[in-house]
């Protein structure tokens, strides 16, 4: 099989194949970060442009290590110091950073669909690192990496998803990139925030955290905003804690290997409790280890290198 | 100079339905009647296989004048509407500046005078600024030629302002169009649903628009005066006003043509040509309003049209402006809307004509010694939507590349020819 996508934008337009080639890459890139020289020649002469419009510091590092391990020279751009601040429109920029000859752009935007919008008027690759509440496939696909690896397949695997996933882009890609697998997926959450037809997307809904988890094999919490107050979505963390929390007491009700997964930064206290956090069966920092192989994966198979797999 | 109307079908709902000719004179019409003699006019119109209608009336467009001239201005606007088929047309007021007082009002309908188009309405605003903090001068804008009162854009939010309105503009004699909604419910930038929810795109729920339309019918019922609901886009909008109608509470309602013709579908793949305000709603929503064309609930189809250029269109698609264009595709989605069987020609003619004039207080019909305002409409004329040919000035269509059946054909305003293609 070949990788003959220019962009990724998020798994529910992956098929099944391309998401195992790119698990499968990933997990042949792990090696390259566990050298003495962490470093090799791939993508020398690529030059990648991390496009941050938001802030982040995870998942840009991730993809700027990434970048560095394959030999790729990579810049970073982020709002404040772009000319986006002066009033030049996303495109106008992007079709700056092309005219320098960028091969790869990977973009955060706060907008949903920021990086449809670039993809289909750039020749360069976007790699979509998360935009607005639409998606996050490299976060997906480094947390069905890290799943894998734990339990060897996908197909009939229950995963739960607790927490705003109105406002998750990293919900909505696990639900279309597991449930592309095989797996079966519950999101659970007040229903405020559970945002209407989600079922449409393949998973179903609880509003009860202890029915979500007690079959489930992954349990995923997901980080609660505090300005998420605002617009009355939940009364206090205090109450969110206590209703949907994952702690020690409440893990008792879960399967005995139930894997926990989070997509950080972790809110301690709040949607996990710092000893849940800290548990062996936390995945929390195997999932940031699995996301440098992963992003490696993405910019070696945009830039074609996919191509060559077999021969390699 | 004689002009004769020849051999069409000509529509006068409720009045008239019947193969004739019409005789204009100093843009009147002097008769109407079968087989009037080719020797009695210098110019001639062969109509034959052509419908002959009143002069249609879209209660609600944007041009972009005074302000935003590089989006439209009154003329491209005229000239935009003539091709559609459109002999006068209601101009909202959120113009920069806005339509809030005299001059502006006057400066709209001097400048449209010198506009070879269709008539122009000017629509003044409720509230000075579109703020909804206080009554404009309706009296003096009445008196300077404003047609009717709507802060359209924003939502009076103060129902006290609204009942205050409603009384004042009763007495003064101008009729209110509400933009009906709830805006703390309404910070989403596309319907709220599936379509929204896969996107990751905040939603707006229905209720954000029938909780405010459910106001303007209590605030209606309350003054006795009458209120039109603008571009109604929601099952439980049509509902209420249905209720209301029954109940003889004196409301009236319009919606656009992309509300009959689409749902938020047409958003996938974040389309900001598809993003306006109200959204495109559900296929449940769609079938709601066809039912309330239908059954007289919804009287009047007016565009909406929003044009707006590509610095407000080709950007991420919560920062794109709402609003599309649709002076030059409304007849023909209109025309579907017949050829479907939810409406007949008559009633068509009635939403599009008759009815608008009668709600805004003006002169209508095909009537002997009334002004020659006619449109003749192909409804076989076959053509394909290309916005670059559009004779607005912005682009901003769902509708590209659709293969349209019907076309208006000649636009004729007080007898004089503003746009033919015959």
């Amino acid at each position: 099989m070949q990788f003959t996508r220019k962009d990724i934008l998020d798994t529910a337009s992956l098929s099944a194949e391309e998401i195992i080639m790119i698990l499968d890459t990933a997990e042949g890139m792990k090696g390259i970060s566990q050298r003495a020289v962490k470093k090799v020649p791939t993508l020398r002469g690529q030059t990648v442009v991390l496009f941050f419009y938001e802030p982040s510091t995870r998942t840009r590092t991730s993809f700027d290590i990434a970048a560095k391990r394959l030999s790729a020279d990579s810049i970073s751009i982020s709002a404040s110091a772009s000319s986006l601040v002066k009033g030049e429109s996303l495109i106008d920029t992007a079709r700056n950073l092309e005219a320098m000859n960028a091969d790869i752009i990977v973009m955060r935007h706060s907008s949903s669909g920021a990086p449809h919008l670039l993809a289909s008027r750039l020749k360069a690759s976007v790699i979509n690192a998360g935009d607005g509440t639409h998606a996050h496939p490299s976060q997906a696909l480094l947390d069905m990496m890290t799943v894998r690896q734990k339990k060897g397949s996908f197909e009939g695997l229950r995963i739960a998803i607790i927490g705003d996933i109105s406002h998750s882009r990293v919900a909505r890609s696990n639900i279309a990139g597991f449930g592309k697998m095989g797996a079966h997926v519950t999101v659970a959450g007040p229903p405020t925030m559970i945002p209407k037809g989600i079922e449409s997307l393949g998973c179903r809904v609880s509003h009860h955290m202890d029915g979500a988890i007690e079959d489930a094999d992954v349990i995923m919490m997901l980080r609660i905003q505090k300005e998420r107050q605002k617009g009355f979505l939940f009364p206090t963390e205090r109450e969110y804690a206590s209703v949907y929390g994952l702690n020690r007491k409440r893990l008792k009700k879960a399967k005995k290997d139930a894997l926990i997964l989070h997509p950080g930064p972790i809110n301690r206290g709040v949607e996990i409790s710092p000893d849940v956090a800290d548990s062996p069966r936390s995945l929390i920092l195997d999932q940031v280890n699995n996301g440098v192989a992963v992003r490696m994966a993405l910019l070696y198979l945009v830039t074609g290198g996919g191509q060559n797999a077999d021969t390699d | 100079m004689r002009i004769l109307i020849k051999d069409g079908r000509v529509i006068d709902p409720g009045r008239l339905d019947d193969t004739a000719d019409i005789l204009i004179e100093d843009g009147k019409i002097i008769e109407i009647r079968p087989d009037i003699p080719v020797t009695s006019a210098s110019r001639l119109i062969a109509a034959s296989g052509k419908i002959v209608s009143p002069g249609l009336i879209d209660m609600h467009v944007h041009f972009r004048e005074p302000g935003e001239e590089y989006k439209e201005t009154i003329e491209s606007g005229c000239r935009a509407a003539a091709h559609g088929g459109f002999t006068a047309v209601c101009t909202m007021p959120n113009t920069q500046p806005v339509n809030d007082n005299r001059q502006v009002t006057e400066y709209i309908l001097k400048t449209a005078s010198r506009c070879n188009g269709s008539r122009v309405y000017p629509v003044a605003a409720i509230s000075p600024g579109l703020k909804g903090e206080g009554l404009c001068e309706y009296a003096e804008l009445k008196e300077a030629g404003a047609i009717a009162l709507s802060d359209d854009g924003n939502p009076v939010r103060n129902s006290l302002l609204m009942r205050r309105a409603l009384e004042y503009a009763g007495g003064v004699g101008l009729p209110l169009i509400s933009h009906s909604e709830e805006t703390d419910l309404s910070a989403g930038a596309m319907n709220e649903g599936e379509t929204a929810t896969r996107l990751g795109i905040p939603g707006i729920p229905n209720a954000a628009e029938s909780i405010a339309v459910m106001r303007e019918i209590a605030l209606c019922e309350l003054t006795g005066v009458p209120v039109h609901i603008a571009h109604v886009s929601t099952a439980q909008s049509v509902h209420a006003i249905r209720d209301a109608k029954k109940r003889g509470i004196p409301v009236t309602a319009e919606t656009a043509p992309h509300y009959f013709t689409l749902t938020d579908k047409a958003v996938d793949e974040y389309n900001t040509h598809a993003k306006m305000n109200p959204p495109l709603r559900s296929e449940a929503d769609r079938n709601a309003v066809r039912e309330g064309l239908a059954d007289g609930t919804i009287d009047a189809i007016a565009t909406d049209h929003a044009p707006h250029s590509v610095l407000e269109k080709e950007v991420e698609f919560d920062r794109a402006a709402n609003g599309v264009v649709g002076l030059e595709t409304s007849l023909a989605l209109s025309l579907a809307l017949v050829r479907e069987k939810v409406l007949s020609l008559s009633q068509m003619i009635e939403k599009m004509s008759v009815n608008p004039a009668r709600i805004l207080g003006l002169e209508t019909g095909l009537k002997i010694g009334g002004s020659a305002d006619i449109t003749i409409i192909d409804p076989e004329h076959n053509w394909t939507v290309k916005a670059e040919e559009f004779q607005s000035r912005s682009r901003n269509t769902p509708f590209e590349g659709w293969e349209m059946k019907g076309k208006a054909v000649l636009t004729m305003v007080e007898g004089i020819i503003v746009c033919s293609i015959l």
